[in-house]
């Protein structure tokens, strides 16, 4: 199923004072997914974003955002896209309520639209109780939560993220994390940075690395662990009471089976595709107690690891 | 862009630097006005214009003097923030990434400062006006209000230059310490050798002119002395223009008061200059600003 793409580049190029920051980056990020944009810092990340808005202009290569190119229609990608600054800065003397409403202002929404919107961001990201209180009273947590207010009240097609839940609680982290989680439902694409793998992991389809401004490895995130650890192959683990030798060689003959290993009571199967069924499947035949049969799953800190260490 | 002034302005009004402001104009009104009830008796009413002499007797205090003091430095006091304030907050790379252009954000704050600086001096203007003419009991003609008016318009441009300069730092520098010093500093300069030169500030026509000539060229670049020049002459009916005559000729000028519209030719290139200089500083302003960096960190 091809999905439609809503985010392009083209051999998106910037440099400064001579540096390539950001060399020759070809992404894509299809309509409705949670796109995650990884990298070390200085990687790039940031100035890409930065591009794709129209706030800084490419020294070579192009970015579309649904179809508009980002540096010679800034406006019409701004109207679609919200962005979440890494830093972010509000009114300090205006109220949470107030600085949305500027925002909603400029984004040529009407009073009432605007009031109705407000209302439900702040309710979304749990603002509601302080929505009228001075923004420069705000914790960290909170105002990061109103800067994701703040991209969601213009009802963007497409959110860009930068860090989404920096500063927040264990607690904040998790609510927030649902929401972007479930954004795609209401139709907003999501391209979210983030240093934190495991929340990458939990909540994206797909991603991509950057180290040095080059684009390292872009996919979606099942198929890229089992490319990254297993050349693309499964890796299942079995394990049973006392594996006897037999077992092993019977377990190699069914087709797909490309390598066994043991280590104590657990198999390590390589295989082509899932061939959990099958495997158990013999191992009951054998008279072995089957005690568990898993695909070892990757952790994007696997794959994060094994790109740093190859680079 | 509504949106932009809409909201620069309340934020203005609910400043405490906006208040500090308004009660220098206030206090600077009050002052004016015990000046000139104070030199009124005295004054040349010989002109006939009785109810201008409220805005210009009384010399180093009368209001003339006051705004031409004051407005440079509410002029630089209102922009010297406008961007690099915007910046260091976070907030500017959160307006420009809503879909409005670059020089709508530009605009929409100098637009609001224009409108908090013209009321100021309306205000002052009006106060100094109205007790004035309770005082003396002379209401203005038309010809008086119809000169006050454009001074009042001469004024706001001469502002408007101040916090275009200002707005100009903003943009460059991002430290708002250098942003405020650089504009105070230029208004320092420009202001010292003209008031040396300048004799108008006694508000008498000048007795001696042939010393400047080419000098006269250079302060004309100045905003200063062109504002001094334009409202001088706006002011005071007699002032017949600087440069036009030496010192030799003086005694030969007639003491009569010029019609109103020869007065306006009088201070029409001072005006255009001024205007001109205001729109060199915004365009500067502008193309420094579309290619700047945004960025949060």
């Amino acid at each position: 199923m091809d999905k439609k793409i809503v985010l392009e580049t083209q051999d998106l190029t910037k440099r400064y004072d001579g540096n390539t920051v950001v060399d020759n980056l070809n992404l894509h990020v299809a309509e409705n997914e949670v796109f995650g944009l990884l990298g070390p810092n200085g990687a790039g990340k940031t100035t890409t974003i930065l591009m794709l808005l129209g706030l800084t202009e490419p020294a070579s290569g192009s970015a579309r955002i649904f179809g508009f190119n980002s540096t010679r229609e800034p406006l019409k990608v701004k109207r679609l896209t919200g962005y979440l600054p890494e830093r972010l800065g509000f009114y300090e003397g205006l109220t949470a309520r107030q600085n949305l409403r500027f925002i909603a202002w400029l984004n040529n929404m009407s009073d009432e639209e605007a009031e109705r919107q407000i209302e439900q961001v702040l309710e979304s990201v749990g603002l509601t109780e302080v929505a009228d209180k001075s923004v420069g009273k705000f914790s960290r947590g909170m105002k990061q939560r109103l800067g994701i207010a703040d991209v969601l009240v213009k009802k963007p097609k497409l959110a860009i993220l930068d860090e989404p839940t920096a500063g927040l609680d264990p607690e904040g982290i998790n609510q927030i994390l649902d929401l972007i989680a479930g954004l795609p439902e209401l139709g907003t694409t999501v391209v979210m940075c983030s240093h934190r793998l495991y929340e990458v992991q939990r909540i994206c389809h797909s991603i991509a690395i950057l180290a040095k401004g080059k684009l390292v490895v872009e996919g979606a995130l099942d198929t890229l662990g089992r490319e990254a650890l297993a050349e693309g192959r499964y890796r299942i683990e079995v394990e049973t009471d006392e594996p006897s030798p037999q077992l092993i060689e019977i377990i190699g003959k069914i087709s797909g089976v490309k390598n066994v290993e043991a280590e104590g009571n657990f198999l390590h199967i390589t295989t082509d595709s899932d061939l959990r069924a099958a495997i158990s499947k013999v191992v009951v035949d054998n008279d072995v107690a089957l005690i568990q049969v898993k695909v070892r799953e990757f952790s994007l800190d696997d794959i994060y690891k094994k790109y740093f260490h190859e680079g | 862009m509504i949106t932009i002034i809409r909201k620069e302005l309340a934020d203005y009004f609910t400043s405490i630097r906006c208040l500090i402001l308004f009660l220098l104009v206030f206090v600077a009104s009050a002052v004016a006005l015990y000046a000139a009830q104070q030199g009124m008796r005295g004054a040349n009413t010989e002109s006939g214009f009785i109810f201008m002499g409220l805005f210009t007797v009384g010399g180093t205090i009368s209001l003339y003097t006051f705004i031409a003091l004051l407005v440079p430095v509410i002029g630089i006091a209102l922009g010297f923030d406008a961007i690099n304030n915007e910046r260091s907050t976070g907030t500017l790379n959160r307006i420009l990434s809503q879909p409005i252009y670059r020089d709508s954000v530009i605009n929409g704050k100098f637009l609001a400062g224009m409108i908090t600086l013209a009321i100021m001096i309306f205000a002052a203007m009006l106060l100094v006006g109205g007790y004035g003419l309770r005082m003396i009991g002379v209401p203005p003609g038309a010809e008086e209000i119809i000169r006050l008016f454009i001074y009042f318009v001469a004024v706001v441009l001469y502002g408007a230059f101040w916090m275009g300069l200002a707005v100009l730092f903003s943009i460059l520098f991002r430290s708002l310490a250098i942003s405020l010093l650089c504009p105070l500093a230029i208004w320092i300069l420009l202001g010292i050798p003209v008031s040396v030169f300048n004799p108008y500030i006694s508000f008498i026509v000048p007795a001696v002119t042939d010393s400047l000539g080419t000098g006269l060229i250079l302060l004309r670049l100045s905003p200063y002395f062109l504002f001094s020049e334009a409202t001088a002459a706006l002011l005071d009916p007699l002032f017949k223009g600087m440069g036009m005559y030496t010192g030799d000729t003086t005694g030969m000028l007639l003491y009569r008061p010029l019609s109103l519209d020869q007065s306006l030719l009088v201070v029409w290139p001072q005006l255009t200059s001024l205007v001109c200089l205001t729109i060199i500083c915004f365009a500067v302003s502008y193309i420094v600003f579309m290619r700047q960096e945004i960025r949060s960190t």
